[in-house]
């Protein structure tokens, strides 16, 4: 069996993947073509009980819990918070409960990606990290 | 004729860089820059004349208070208003409409009553009307939008009723750019007995408004829109109404006697201006208006209208280019799509070349449902903007569709 890197090692991975890229248009584009490799939610569950409203727009995240991790999928009507969302889910998807919970993603600032992660951005993507949490704090009381 | 470059040299926030490249702000409808008379004014005011107004016997407050009634004037006669207390300071065009919505609502509005709004009303335009609806038991209606971002007011005569106590709609679209009849639209109201108010948010450092002529009974915008400040903003009402109503809010400020048995209010405009009001911000919105008028609103509207369809001209050039909004009377700003990108991207990708324009549903959520889209890209311009601005806009759109598509 594969050993499966930690979030750690994961973040240190991306970090130097974002560092090979001179300006923010290769960046960008690396962005994009990650949102194009998401996890997409199956389209049954694109409705209002998955959906995360931004004003700017929308994101939409299920969580599925077995053999004690989190399996994540998700989709955005912009591409570039799909991108963004691919990210973080290289990071997070497929975790126990506990790592997600701990997991600090200052990673996001060393890829100077931060601005998408404030809530003034209204894309979606702060509530979706907070929902994230939830399911994995709902889902660390589930193994108890 | 006008001197961009003198007038850009008067705007120090113009020369700033954003993500290293040279700053082209075209979120104008969301609020413009500040020229250095105005933030001279700011200064000016804290540092020479600052007290509480009216009522002083000192020299600062009387100072303050000749300022502040000044500044009332100098906006009335920008409006051309019959009289200095139809203008009352709110904070803005939002409250300016609450405060009509609510007054007018108490004294006009009762159980089966109708208000009438428009599809292209922004949401500070709706929603008010839909409490104050809600709470006499009246029923809003809307004029509907046709495909161009014009209204069809074919259908204006069949809305208004007997029961239409008030039409509320904007002078100019701020999504769509469009530029309503409001002249005509009033006096069809009127002849209805149908009071209106007009939003003028997106007008008002656009064209030159005269509310006498449009003799419309509301007239409402914002400070921060028109190279002022934010949190100041003018109510224009015709005398004989703000008679009728009672005070909006109370406090100090609005009354004439105060006893715990009875409370009489004070004369217009103070009736409706309780407790210490914005000073400062009413102030400098008279030198933001002073401002405007030395370069004169027909030279200011004559070059953003080349912008604009300078703009739409070229935007009309790139494949998969969707202008939304396309009346034949429009101002100020175009809205518009690229294929299928969702306008997000697109502001991401402009912003990251030093590009400022506004995304998403511009607070006109009915009218994106209209056109079924989920927002757009807005440009709008103000007197400072170049045609070489437009043409960076351009290829920032091209760059954005290479990234995108």
């Amino acid at each position: 069996m594969n050993q499966v890197n930690s979030i750690s090692e994961v973040e240190e991975q991306i970090i130097e993947e974002f560092e090979l890229f001179d300006d923010w248009m290769d960046k960008y584009q690396h962005l994009i073509d990650m949102g194009k490799s998401l996890p997409l939610i199956d389209s049954q569950f694109k409705n209002d009980d998955y959906i995360v409203k931004g004003c700017q727009s929308q994101v939409w995240l299920k969580g599925d819990f077995a053999n004690g991790k989190i399996h994540f999928t998700c989709d955005s009507d912009a591409i570039i918070t799909k991108g963004m969302i691919a990210v973080l889910l290289r990071v997070l998807n497929d975790r126990t409960p506990e790592e997600i919970i701990n997991a600090k993603l200052e990673f996001i600032d060393k890829i100077n990606l931060k601005e998408h992660l404030t809530p003034t951005r209204a894309n979606g993507l702060v509530s979706m990290l907070s929902k994230i949490k939830t399911y994995a704090l709902a889902f660390s009381g589930n193994k108890i | 004729m006008i001197d961009v470059e003198q007038i850009r040299s008067e705007f120090p926030i113009l020369s700033r860089k954003v993500n290293n490249q040279s700053l082209v702000y075209f979120d104008n409808g969301a609020t413009t820059q500040k020229p250095k008379s105005v933030l001279d004014a700011i200064q000016k005011y804290y540092s020479e004349i600052n007290a509480n107004i009216h009522r002083g016997v000192h020299t600062l407050s009387q100072e303050a208070t000749d300022a502040y009634e000044h500044s009332r004037k100098t906006i009335a006669d920008f409006i051309n208003a019959e009289l200095a207390h139809e203008i009352i300071f709110t904070r803005g065009t939002t409250e300016s409409i609450n405060l009509v919505a609510s007054c007018f609502g108490k004294k006009q509005v009762n159980a089966g009553d109708e208000i009438l709004v428009t599809e292209m009303e922004h949401h500070s335009n709706i929603v008010p009307w839909q409490l104050m609806c809600e709470e006499r038991g009246a029923k809003l209606k809307v004029i509907p939008v046709d495909d161009n971002g014009e209204l069809i007011l074919s259908e204006q005569k069949n809305f208004l009723t007997a029961k239409t106590k008030l039409l509320a709609l904007t002078h100019v679209s701020n999504t769509l750019g469009t530029v309503n009849d409001v002249k005509e639209i009033i006096s069809i109201a009127h002849k209805n007995g149908t009071a209106v108010l007009v939003d003028g948010a997106q007008a008002i450092a656009h064209t030159e408004v005269d509310v006498q002529d449009l003799d419309c009974d509301f007239y409402c915008f914002s400070g921060h829109k028109m190279y002022g400040p934010t949190g100041i903003g003018i109510l224009y009402g015709k005398e004989k109404f703000f008679n009728e109503f009672s005070p909006y809010q109370s406090g100090g400020g609005m009354i004439k006697e105060v006893s715990f048995e009875q409370t009489t209010f004070t004369t217009l405009p103070y009736k409706f201006e309780a407790g210490t009001p914005n000073i400062e911000g009413g102030i400098v919105l008279g030198a933001a208006v002073d401002w405007m008028k030395n370069i004169g609103l027909k030279n200011i509207s004559a070059h953003e209208n080349k912008l604009l369809h300078y703009a739409i001209q070229q935007l009309k050039t790139i494949d998969g280019i969707r202008i939304i909004g396309e009346a034949k009377h429009h101002a100020s700003a175009v809205s518009f799509l690229i294929g299928n990108i969702h306008p997000y991207d697109v502001g991401v990708i402009l912003d990251k070349l030093g590009i400022a324009v506004r995304t998403g549903h511009h607070c006109n959520q009915p009218l994106m449902k209209r056109f079924s889209i989920p927002g757009t890209v807005r440009a709008s311009f103000a007197v400072y903007n170049t045609m070489e601005e437009v043409d960076k806009l351009i290829a920032g759109v091209k760059q954005a569709k290479k990234m995108l598509s």
